[in-house]
C-alpha cells in the first residue's frame, strides 16, 4: 500500500446516510414511547400496537425515500 | 489482506446493483415476460387454491388449513377494519383489504422462499398497481358520500383562524392526492428493494471472499454468511410488517373518506 487512498463510491449514499439519521430517532422514540406506554398500562397494548407501528410507518417513509433518491440521482 | 480485494481490479467482486432487478424471461423492452410477472401470476394462482381449498369443506373443528385461513381473515376482520373503519361499514371493504394483504404477503415471502427468492413488490410497477387501486377507492368514496365541494371543505378543520385556511387546504390537497399515494407505493417497494439488496449484498459478497480471500477473508466471509442468514429471518418479520402496514395504511385512507369530520 502507497500513501494515496483511492475512494470509489457515489455521495448520493452519504444523502442516503443522512436522511437515514432522522427516520431512525423517530422510529426510537415512537417505540420507546410504545414500551413506556405497554409497561404502564399492560391492558392497552392491542390498541397502542396499531398507533406505533402506523407511527412507525409514517416516519420510515423519509428514509425511504432517501434511499430511491440515493438511486434516482446516482450517476454512475 | 484487504488489499487483495481492493487491488484487484477489474476483476475484483462487484457489488449488486440495480440491475439485479430486471429479469426478463421472454422478449424485451416495455412488452417483455419478466420474471416478477411469473411471481405474481403463480402467486395469485397458489393464493386461490388454498383459499378455495381450505374453505370448501369447512368444519365446526378446522383442519390446521382452514385455521390458519380464518386466523388471517379474522385478524384483518377484526384487527384492521374494524378497529380503523368502525363497525358501522367496514363490511363493505373486508374483501379488498384481506385480498390486499394476502397478496403482498405471499409476494413477500416469495422474496425468501428458495425456488423463487425474487420479491415482487421490489419493482415499482407491482406497489403502483396496488397503490392505485387504495387511490381510487378512498377517493371514490369520500366524493360519493359527500359531493366534490364538502370533500374539499371536510380536508380543513374546522375552528381555525381565516387566515390560515388557505395554507393548511394547500397542505392537505398535497397530502391527499401526492403524499399519501406516494408514500404508499415507496414503502412498499423500498423496503422489499432494499430488504433484496441486502441479502445480495451478504450472500455474494461471502461467496467472493470464501472462494477468493486469504485465510482472514474465508473466515469473514463465513461471518458474512451468518449475517446473510440472521438478515433474512429479519426480512420476514419485515415482510410480515409491510403486508399490514400496506393494508393499514389502507383502512385509514379509506376511514378518512368515511368520517364525517376531519
Amino acid at each position: 500500500m502507497n500513501g494515496t487512498i483511492n475512494i470509489g463510491g457515489n455521495i448520493a449514499i452519504i444523502g442516503y446516510g443522512l436522511s437515514a439519521i432522522g427516520p431512525g430517532v423517530g422510529i426510537g422514540l415512537i417505540f420507546a414511547a410504545y414500551i413506556n406506554g405497554v409497561a404502564r398500562q399492560p391492558e392497552a397494548r392491542g390498541m397502542l400496537q396499531s398507533i406505533a407501528i402506523l407511527g412507525f410507518a409514517l416516519a420510515e417513509a423519509l428514509a425511504i425515500f432517501g434511499l430511491v433518491l440515493a438511486f434516482v440521482f446516482k450517476t454512475a | 489482506m484487504l488489499g487483495n480485494l481492493a487491488t484487484a481490479g477489474g476483476s475484483g467482486y462487484q457489488t449488486p446493483t440495480t440491475a439485479e432487478f430486471y429479469q426478463p424471461l421472454w422478449g424485451d423492452g416495455p412488452m417483455a415476460l419478466t420474471r416478477p410477472s411469473v411471481v405474481i401470476m403463480a402467486s395469485v394462482g397458489l393464493i386461490a387454491w388454498w383459499l378455495i381449498a381450505t374453505t370448501k369443506q369447512a368444519a365446526i373443528v378446522p383442519s390446521k388449513g382452514q385455521w390458519l385461513t380464518e386466523g388471517l381473515y379474522g385478524f384483518i376482520r377484526n384487527g384492521v377494519a374494524r378497529d380503523i373503519i368502525g363497525s358501522k361499514d367496514f363490511l363493505r371493504f373486508v374483501p379488498l383489504l384481506f385480498s390486499m394483504f394476502v397478496l403482498i404477503l405471499v409476494n413477500n415471502l416469495f422474496g425468501v422462499i428458495p425456488p423463487v427468492q425474487f420479491p415482487t413488490m421490489s419493482r415499482i410497477g407491482f406497489p403502483i398497481a396496488l397503490t392505485a387501486v387504495v387511490y381510487v377507492t378512498y377517493h371514490f368514496i369520500g366524493l360519493k358520500r359527500v359531493g366534490p365541494r364538502a370533500y374539499f371543505k371536510n380536508m380543513v378543520p374546522g375552528g381555525l383562524p381565516g387566515w390560515i385556511v388557505p395554507l393548511i387546504f394547500a397542505l392537505e390537497v398535497i397530502t391527499f392526492f401526492v403524499t399519501r399515494p406516494l408514500t404508499l407505493a415507496l414503502r412498499l417497494f423500498g423496503n422489499m428493494f432494499a430488504g433484496h439488496l441486502l441479502l445480495l449484498l451478504f450472500i455474494t459478497g461471502g461467496q467472493y471472499m470464501i472462494i477468493n480471500g486469504g485465510i482472514g477473508l474465508k473466515i469473514a466471509g463465513g461471518g458474512s454468511f451468518i449475517m446473510a442468514f440472521v438478515l433474512t429471518i429479519f426480512e420476514i418479520l419485515i415482510e410480515f410488517l409491510q403486508a399490514y402496514i400496506f393494508t393499514l395504511l389502507a383502512a385509514t385512507y379509506i376511514a378518512g373518506s368515511l368520517a364525517d369530520e376531519h
